[in-house]
């Protein structure tokens, strides 16, 4: 399984450093466009051909994987800190807070995952600028995301906080705030970096679903689920293999993920 | 009997509380959302219509109010009118609601039998190929993004169910796997198995009765996929269900219609998410 593990590192590193030196590798801006080679096929120029607006999409695919990839662990990392925050709360103060803040978590987890985001994003409005749409569908994928993860960190610190040593540090007079801060923290680092990295690639899915429904990042910033949605034009893609790189892309980075993920599963 | 009792009370408790306060929620978001009726604006329309356009939404503005008056109007079939295709809500639940449920019975139907089929075998064979095999294949599908995959099934003009239990699969497979694995391990399976009972036996007696509340919950979480992986698959594969009604009502910022659509889907799954809670403390005691 080594191997396997190594193999999965080196193609997200490579991804990774291949979108991140986009403005490098990108043969032309992602929003160029080249107006006498509309939908060509590769070319020496043109890579992996141009769209059906005449742009580069190999320069296309390099920035919206910077897109995708970079911004799903912000969204993950939004959503790690709510669920520490509120599931720290909710299992330090126990109660009516713990009740309360459950009882929320119940209800987002009730939903099911893309129904929740289609009714989010419908509260905001559709015709932002670009740049404001990316924000808002990872701060969405963000908000939304922290339930599952503050059940776990409840549970967690509920156990932490009745623990012989959180009994043994008060006996021997440290405070409430320090207690949380120097003895409970570091102990849930863990469980929330397990549920950041379970989270990156869900949340890269869930923005590519999004994509391809029209409700993720709007043009002309690439993401992979605005690429994907090239292959609604079921007649123009085929015979042009080409047009499945972003989908493949997608699927050996999320896979990447699964097989690195596979120590890392939290207990639910 | 008694105790049975309070147990429903409890559930249908837990379920009418959670559909009121989610469906409160939604309806004071729509309330705050950004933005305003564009009929307001539309100057085709004359001064008394946007007038009475503006009072409505005056109307409205207490949120307690408004979800009281629509909660009384919900009761007696009127879930009011949406906006965006200006008919009753009720009326287009009435005709999308059989199509969302045949393709959910198929997809989770499919979904089931591809997940159990290709779990089971992991109890009896003690194959780290096929293991891995199975598992290579879940995890193939897990990360696929549903609406690519519903793409794929149009271009290839496969049946949207077969999409719907596709994307179902893998977690059942996935709980299935863990859940044979761990009671393969149990003392009693040991010993059915030195008794020498036959595999299908073991299945039936002793792997399945014991984890029957585990199975009933997986049961509950395929739903709640299913109803995820619909909006898309509907969306792409073209069938008018309620989950190619919530997209156009995200589309159009058809508010109302998309708070009505969340209440009946939270309804739905919170009804299942009990109903197998309930089923398997029933059955705890007799396991």
């Amino acid at each position: 399984m080594i191997w396997i593990k190594n193999i999965a590192k080196a193609l997200l590193a490579a991804v990774f450093l291949a979108s991140l030196f986009a403005g490098y590798l990108a043969p032309a801006p992602y929003a160029k466009q080249f107006r006498e080679e509309p939908d060509a096929a590769p070319s020496r120029q043109h890579w992996l051909g141009t769209d059906d607006l005449g742009r580069d999409r190999f320069s296309r695919v390099l920035y919206g994987t910077r897109i995708s990839l970079f911004l799903a662990p912000a969204a993950a990392l939004l959503a790690a800190v709510l669920a520490g925050v509120l599931g720290g709360a909710a299992g330090y103060l126990g109660g009516w807070v713990e009740r309360g803040l459950m009882a929320g978590a119940d209800l987002v987890l009730s939903l099911p995952w893309l129904f929740l985001l289609l009714a989010a994003r419908a509260l905001i409005p559709l015709n932002v600028p670009p740049i404001e749409s990316v924000a808002i569908t990872f701060l969405i994928l963000g908000c939304l995301g922290w339930a599952a993860g503050a059940r776990v960190v409840c549970a967690g610190t509920d156990g932490l906080r009745n623990s012989d040593f959180a009994l043994q540090a008060r006996a021997l007079g440290c405070s409430e705030a320090r207690l949380l801060w120097r003895h409970v923290a570091p102990n849930l680092r863990p469980i929330l970096m397990a549920q950041f990295w379970i989270s990156v690639p869900v949340f890269i899915l869930a923005e590519a679903n999004l994509g391809v429904l029209g409700l993720g990042v709007s043009e002309p910033l690439p993401s992979w689920g605005s690429l994907l949605r090239e292959l609604e034009g079921l007649t123009a893609i085929s015979g042009k293999p080409w047009v499945f790189v972003p989908l493949l892309l997608l699927v050996a980075s999320v896979t990447s993920f699964q097989v690195l993920l596979v120590d890392q599963e939290v207990p639910s | 009997m008694r105790h049975l009792l309070i147990l429903i009370a409890k559930h249908a408790a837990r379920v009418l509380s959670i559909t009121l306060v989610g469906g409160f929620l939604a309806l004071a978001l729509t309330r705050l959302a950004p933005g305003v009726d564009e009929r307001e604006m539309d100057f085709r329309l004359s001064d008394e219509s946007r007038a009475a356009i503006r009072q409505s939404h005056e109307a409205e503005r207490n949120v307690f109010r408004f979800y009281w008056s629509w909660l009384q109007g919900a009761v007696h079939g009127d879930l009011g009118i949406s906006q965006a295709l200006n008919r009753p809500v009720s009326e287009l639940l009435s005709e999308r609601l059989p199509v969302t449920a045949r393709l959910l019975g198929w997809g989770l139907l499919t979904g089931w039998v591809l997940g159990l089929g290709l779990a089971a075998p992991l109890a009896f064979l003690q194959s780290r190929t096929y293991d891995l095999g199975a598992s290579t294949m879940a995890a193939l599908f897990l990360c696929l993004p549903a609406a690519v995959l519903a793409l794929l099934f149009v271009l290839w003009r496969a049946p949207a169910p077969l999409a719907l239990g596709l994307l179902v699969f893998p977690k059942v497979f996935r709980y299935a796997r863990t859940l044979l694995l761990q009671s393969a391990a149990l003392p009693h399976v040991l010993t059915a198995r030195a008794k020498g009972l036959g595999n299908i036996r073991i299945l039936f007696w002793h792997y399945l009765p014991p984890a029957a509340g585990q199975w009933l919950a997986l049961v509950a979480i395929s739903i709640t996929l299913a109803l995820s992986a619909a909006v898309p698959v509907e969306v792409v594969c073209d069938l008018p269900g309620i989950g190619q009604l919530a997209w156009k009502a995200a589309l159009a910022r058809d508010l109302y219609l998309l708070v009505c659509l969340t209440g009946i889907v939270t309804f739905t799954t919170v009804v299942a998410k009990s109903a197998a809670d309930l089923v398997g403390e029933t059955l705890r005691p007799a396991a």
